[in-house]
């Protein structure tokens, strides 16, 4: 039985202008120990529907699911008070800006601490043992000095260190990484990331590494799922994926990468991800696809298995699977 | 942090030349003598003018007594009182305890009440609470405080005769004062029912002191608490597993309160501009009625070094402040 | 070329009108601030029309009737809605009288606060070094002392009287915006647009009045609201001590100084004045508070 099991899930957020569907009728599963990438382009609900999961949305949310099961546990069903002992334990989540996400005003040390006291309810002294093998664990020189540490005294690759061995404190399950390394320098981003890799392995947990970045998947991932406007548009193997992409989305990002490109121009993809008030009937890529054809703009179908569940009329390489 | 508060120090010191150059030149700027003027309606015989001008030294150039002040400052002399003829300094202590009684009374009320209001409102933003708490908060704010005392005197003492009129404690305790604060001293007297009337004439200038204090501090904690509550380091404590209680009291409590610390800090000017009505309304006897009471009678001796003796405590209670600023904000503190 | 010079008026307009309504769709979200409005333009029409509202002359003394009470109460005169005072005035013709004094000390208390705070603190900021360090030294200064205590002395120096009251509450309420402006002034003398004026040859004048004082003007209009309500609030705490306004006035806070020895046996001469005090000021605060979600999106705090 897998770990994660996603099915159906819509998140919508009440605005000014009504409701906007952030997340439409997504799938996520996700085995034990695996490493599973989500990609995207900013706006296309990849966080969104992680938040959903962990309850971290604001209040004018409305999440609906068919089903939304955790390590043989439904979300949907339990207390918020249960749900609180599953997350920062069992299911762990990092963000994308390491300094604004440890808070400010407490020492690493407290914060650090603050996971072991509520989940494993350790006292003093086993807090401070524990908290020093975690800041060893993920590389920080010294870690007894830096118990004593408030964020703003170290640099933005010990903070997402710090938040890493925050998250694996309770000895996590699934640990979800919401663009770690995004705000970081290029030479820590993969300090980072091979971090995340070998703690993965190490600890044998399940890794849901959220990124728009197909050079990240391309190093980390195993099994990759592609997002776009809320919707799930591939989802397969991350070398199938690269050799052939499927949905004209996932190709055009792949095409985007500058290692792929030829010629002296970097291909990119026109257009923006759709908005609230300029949502298209059909196939929500077809504004900005360049194969789009007339029944694009009608009802979409969700492609096989072999087709990388690839949601769309008309798949690309579908002669070389099939 | 020593840095910073010999900084904070330093830049105190021309604000409190400032101030004394504005006590100072106070006395200078009445129009007509000032001999005569303290001399009043009686008149002053040709010799005694004289006597006078040379006893406070007018008759020499002003930046000569403006230094002559300044060392009768430092040497603690801060002149007499015309009426009582008791040095201004003395008769300032022996009623500034009243004072800070009823100061502390009111901003413990105001921190007690506006920050929970605060916080209540922000975390049910929007809500009938949330809508009733801020709309009580801006009526307190736009209060004009001398007529709500007087309007809780007409009902509480009035109407309903639960509290008295004015003064500090009922005429029947008579008692040695210890300490000063009524509170104390009447705990310490042991007389019975002693305590319970220093409540009973606290209560109402307390109330009527802390009104526009509570309704600053429980809007600031609103919208500091709004501000914070949408940072990053809140999601993950809540991504921790925390329960709201812990996020909201602690990781958000802790962000929120240092602006929330400023407006106290700010508040204590109000708090004495408050006491000179408040102490008018209730005839409570500190500094702000003895003010109040030297500016009609125009012993200016008092206005002139009571004036720079708040002042100076307004500067102090500023200062210190800050310092705690420093301490609940780590960013300030390691600067 | 006659085409541009015909264009580019009837472009500001619609400019001008664009921003008018955006402000206004702002403004108009706080449902707090539309009632503040309507109460403040209320408040205007019966303080101008003063003279036609009111029932009787507000120091028209009728011997006959002292102390009479609201018409509702026993013994109340449909003569006197509100009732009278202690020497037989009509409470209602004095508040409405009185709205006039409110909003008149509020307009010259902050005009004047606001003229001088917005120059000097313009100056400081343009000029920096020596100016700068001095004029905010002596602000740094007014505002060590409370200010009704400061605005208190100085009427003690100055004499008691309304005039008075409105000088020294000015004084106290500038250097609000003098911080305000200089701020402003600094955070804006910085940018591109400034600096391409002073190259284009604008004179310190010129760009002082035309250049940055238009782009720093919200921060200083919710300032001014504030000090609206502050100047209202003081100098009917001035009258109230005998130091404002003087009697037969019917200025409010006047009324209520005259008012506080009838307290336990007239409900209504107390209570009717700071109601009036107090209504004028919540009006502009919620006013105020619409002011600053629409200026001053940076500011937002409601």
């Amino acid at each position: 039985m897998g770990l994660l099991d996603i099915r159906n899930l819509s998140v919508d957020f009440q605005t000014a202008g009504g409701l906007f569907r952030a997340v439409d009728g997504v799938d996520i599963q996700c085995e034990r120990g695996e490493i599973l990438s989500i990609v995207g382009e900013s706006g296309s609900g990849k966080s969104v529907s992680m938040l959903a999961m962990m309850g971290l949305l604001p209040w004018t949310a409305k999440i609906t699911a068919e089903k939304m099961e955790f390590d043989g546990k439904d979300l949907t069903k339990i207390t918020k008070r249960e749900r609180r002992k599953i997350i920062g334990k069992d299911m762990a989540m990092i963000f994308q800006e390491p300094i604004s996400s440890l808070n400010p005003c407490f020492t690493v040390g407290f914060q650090l601490g603050e996971s072991l006291k509520l989940h494993l309810g350790m006292n003093r002294a086993e807090r401070k043992k524990r908290s020093i093998e975690l800041l060893e664990m993920v590389g920080i020189p010294a870690p007894e000095t830096r118990l004593s540490a408030f964020p703003h005294q170290l640099s933005g690759g010990m903070n997402q260190r710090v938040m890493i061995a925050m998250a694996l404190s309770g000895d996590p399950k699934l640990l979800i990484a919401d663009e770690p390394t995004t705000a970081l320098d290029v030479t820590i981003q993969a300090q980072i990331l091979d971090l995340l890799v070998s703690l993965q392995k190490e600890k044998e947990m399940a890794l849901i590494l959220i990124t728009h970045d197909m050079g990240v998947v391309a190093e980390t991932a195993e099994r990759v799922q592609v997002q776009y406007a809320g919707q799930r548009v591939e989802e397969q193997h991350v070398t199938g994926l690269f050799t052939d992409p499927h949905h004209p989305y996932t190709s055009a990002l792949l095409n985007a990468l500058p290692e792929r490109a030829v010629g002296r121009k970097l291909p990119s993809i026109p257009g923006v991800v759709p908005g609230q008030y300029d949502r298209p009937t059909g196939c929500l890529f077809a504004p900005r696809c360049a194969h789009v054809q007339d029944d694009c703009h009608g009802v979409v179908t969700r492609q096989s298995d072999a087709l990388g569940n690839a949601l769309c009329n008309h798949p690309l390489n579908a002669e070389v699977t099939a | 942090m020593i840095g910073f508060l010999l900084k904070r120090i330093l830049l105190l010191i021309p604000t409190f030349i400032g101030i004394t150059i504005v006590s100072f030149g106070f006395v200078r700027v009445l129009p007509g003598d000032p001999v005569l003027l303290m001399a009043g309606e009686r008149g002053i015989t040709e010799e005694r003018y004289a006597a006078l001008l040379a006893e406070f030294g007018y008759n020499r150039p002003m930046w000569q007594q403006y230094l002559e002040y300044l060392k009768d400052l430092l040497h603690g002399d801060f002149g007499n009182s015309l009426v009582t003829k008791q040095p201004v300094l003395s008769e300032f202590f022996t009623l500034f305890p009243a004072t800070v009684e009823l100061a502390l009374c009111a901003i413990v009320l105001a921190i007690v009440i506006g920050i929970p209001a605060g916080i209540i409102a922000a975390t049910k933003r929007g809500s009938f609470i949330d809508q009733s708490i801020m709309g009580t908060a801006l009526v307190g704010y736009s209060m004009p405080i001398f007529w709500w005392g007087l309007l809780l005197i007409i009902v509480f003492s009035g109407t309903l005769g639960w509290t008295p009129v004015s003064g500090r404690i009922s005429l029947l305790y008579f008692f040695e004062q210890k300490t000063g604060f009524m509170l104390i001293d009447s705990l310490l007297s042991g007389q019975k029912g002693a305590f319970a009337s220093a409540v009973q004439h606290l209560i109402l200038p307390t109330i009527v002191l802390a009104t526009i204090p509570l309704a600053v501090i429980a809007r600031q904690t609103r919208s500091a608490m709004l501000e914070v509550l949408g940072e990053d380091y809140v999601r993950t404590a809540r991504a921790k597993g925390l329960s709201a209680r812990l996020v909201v009291g602690v990781h958000a409590l802790r962000n929120a309160m240092i602006p929330v610390i400023t407006v106290i800090g700010l508040s204590v000017g109000t708090l004495l501009a408050g006491a000179i009505l408040t102490e008018t309304i209730f005839s409570w006897p500190g500094i702000g009625k003895w003010m109040i009471d030297s500016i009609s009678r125009r012993d200016y001796p008092v206005v002139q070094s009571g004036l720079l003796l708040i002042a100076a405590i307004i500067m102090i209670v500023n200062l210190l402040v800050d310092i705690t600023y420093g301490l609940i904000n780590p960013r300030i503190r390691h600067q | 070329m006659s085409d541009t010079t015909n264009q580019t008026p009837k472009k500001e307009t619609s400019m001008r009108r664009r921003m008018l309504a955006e402000f206004w769709f702002y403004f108009s979200e706080n449902k707090g601030a539309v009632v503040g409005l309507a109460l403040m333009v209320l408040l205007v029409f019966i303080a101008i029309f003063a003279p036609i509202v009111a029932p009787h002359d507000p120091i028209q003394q009728y011997r006959d009737a002292l102390l009479v009470p609201p018409v509702w109460q026993d013994g109340g005169d449909w003569r006197f809605l509100l009732g009278t005072d202690a020497v037989g005035r009509d409470m209602l013709s004095r508040l409405i009288y009185g709205a006039r004094f409110s909003l008149f000390i509020g307009v010259v208390v902050v005009g004047l606060a606001l003229l001088g705070g917005v120059t000097v603190g313009l100056i400081a900021g343009y000029y920096r070094g020596a100016v700068d360090t001095v004029i905010m030294r002596i602000m740094d200064v007014i505002l060590a002392f409370p200010s009704l205590l400061l605005a208190l002395v100085m009427v003690a120096i100055l004499g008691p009287g309304l005039l008075n009251a409105m000088i020294a509450i000015a004084i106290v309420l500038q250097p609000h915006f003098v911080r305000l402006t200089r701020a402003a002034v600094l955070n804006e003398l910085n940018r591109d647009y400034v600096t391409s004026a002073r190259v284009a040859g604008a004179s310190p004048f010129y760009l002082m009045t035309r250049t940055i004082l238009p782009n720093c003007l919200g921060p200083v209009i919710v300032q001014a609201t504030l000090s609206f309500s502050n100047a209202i609030l003081d100098a009917a705490a001035l009258g109230f001590l005998g130091m404002g306004a003087q009697p037969p006035t019917p200025e409010w806070g006047t009324m209520l100084a005259e008012a506080r020895e009838f307290i336990l046996r007239a409900w209504w001469v107390v209570t009717f004045p700071g109601l009036a005090i107090l209504i004028t000021v919540l009006a502009i605060n919620l006013m105020g508070d619409g002011l600053r979600d629409a200026l001053d999106p940076k500011l937002k705090r409601s």
